[in-house]
């Protein structure tokens, strides 16, 4: 069984180095039999063997797909990821957007909805996209798109007229985004608010004065390091007026 | 003449195009030997066991969308921005329905609109136009008249009356 060596690990911490191997069932004639496996972040393939590139706590969610959850401030673009841009160029029919990754993204003119080569979209430099990566390997530049695969912007695009922008780690964004988040649960009991969260680490927030847009960023950058009660208790006092 | 001419020329130029004509069978046979025997001596490959395509059982991927079933990164609160409400809702349930989709998986059943039978149905007529259209011009009435069993009385064919005077 492939999967066995990664069973009993589950819920442990590894390190980078920890090496996965495992015989493939051969069968009579000579052809393998086993079932898939997917590794996830943290993961990677060394000819059979799966290594471990991350420290972290290896977790597992059926059928048959791991990875290694881990803490970091880094972000690596990964395909299919939305994130939070800042376009910092504008260079022909590309536009260049700092997504926090080793190198700048491109975002072609051509990715947003509704356009074309006579109806360019209004980008300027300094605006804030939210996008998607259609390209992102360690090999070549990060390509982002603001449609996706019918043409529709799904709320991708040029955001953020006002607002606050900050980073945060990407752990916590892994909170802020998980199905029924208790930080957004929280959250959603405070004021009327709008936030954006991207991948990459990038949390945009709005609300309807900058007293509370700021108290808002300030309650998610708290959340980084709070036990839960401790999180419900400065909640509280917030939505009670008296912080 | 011809002949002593050539054997003193030089093997590189009687290789060129403009003195092949000019070449005699046997010179021509040995020029191409020499060629080849060039050819074999710099061809090389590497002395390596086949290489054999193995089937990948082992899938990466780089995100934690999947993982850990991340939701759309839009959100709005107490109505701050209806839009994006309107689209948190729809991308989420759209994320959470294939999960269902996924987790319900029953092969061979599906909820359908359409029945088989009304399916059989309109595929009937569509065969039989798709075969009309098909069907050469020439063939084209006795498609017809196999289609309709009951042949009815065909018109007699037209042809250019002569006026009378």
């Amino acid at each position: 069984m492939m999967q066995s060596c990664f069973k009993n690990k589950i819920g442990d911490v590894v390190l980078p180095g920890d090496i996965f191997s495992f015989e493939l069932p051969v069968t009579e004639d000579g052809s393998v039999k086993a079932e898939k496996i997917i590794c996830g972040p943290g993961l990677r393939r060394n000819g059979d063997e799966v290594l471990v590139c991350k420290s972290g706590i290896l977790r597992h969610k059926q059928p048959n797909l791991y990875w290694i959850d881990s803490q970091q401030k880094r972000y690596v673009p990964a395909k299919g990821e939305s994130v939070i841009g800042i376009v910092t160029a504008k260079s022909g029919d590309i536009f260049k957007v700092d997504v926090g990754g080793s190198e700048q993204a491109s975002l072609s003119y051509l990715a947003f909805e509704g356009a074309t080569k006579r109806n360019r979209p209004n980008v300027q430099v300094g605006d804030l996209v939210y996008a998607q990566f259609i390209i992102a390997n360690k090999d070549m530049e990060p390509e982002l798109v603001c449609i996706d695969s019918n043409g529709k912007a799904n709320g991708m695009g040029v955001f953020g007229a006002d607002g606050f922008l900050f980073k945060v780690s990407l752990g916590l964004v892994r909170r802020l985004l998980a199905p029924q988040s208790e930080i957004v649960k929280d959250l959603e009991k405070l004021f009327p608010s709008e936030i954006v969260v991207g991948m990459n680490g990038c949390v945009w927030v709005k609300a309807k004065t900058v007293q509370q847009t700021l108290i808002v960023a300030n309650l998610i950058e708290s959340c980084e390091n709070m036990t839960a009660q401790q999180r419900q208790a400065l909640f509280k006092r917030v939505a009670d007026g008296n912080l | 003449m011809a002949n002593d001419g050539a054997s003193k020329l030089s093997k590189n130029l009687l290789r060129m195009k403009f003195m092949q004509r000019s070449l005699g069978a046997d010179v021509k046979k040995q020029l191409e030997e020499d060629e080849k025997r060039i050819i074999s001596d710099e061809h090389w490959y590497l002395d390596l066991p086949e290489l054999k395509a193995k089937e990948n059982y082992i899938i990466e991927e780089s995100s934690f969308v999947p993982c850990e079933d991340l939701v759309y990164g839009r959100m709005s609160f107490k109505g701050f921005n209806p839009e994006v409400e309107k689209l948190m809702t729809l991308m989420n349930t759209h994320n959470r329905d294939e999960e269902e989709e996924e987790e319900m998986e029953d092969p061979g059943r599906m909820e359908t609109d359409v029945t088989d039978e009304e399916m059989a149905r309109r595929y009937e007529s569509l065969v039989e136009s798709m075969k009309k259209k098909f069907a050469k011009k020439r063939n084209r009435p006795a498609l017809d008249q196999d289609v309709n069993s009951n042949v009815e009385d065909v018109q007699p064919k037209k042809a250019f009356l002569k006026p009378q005077d």
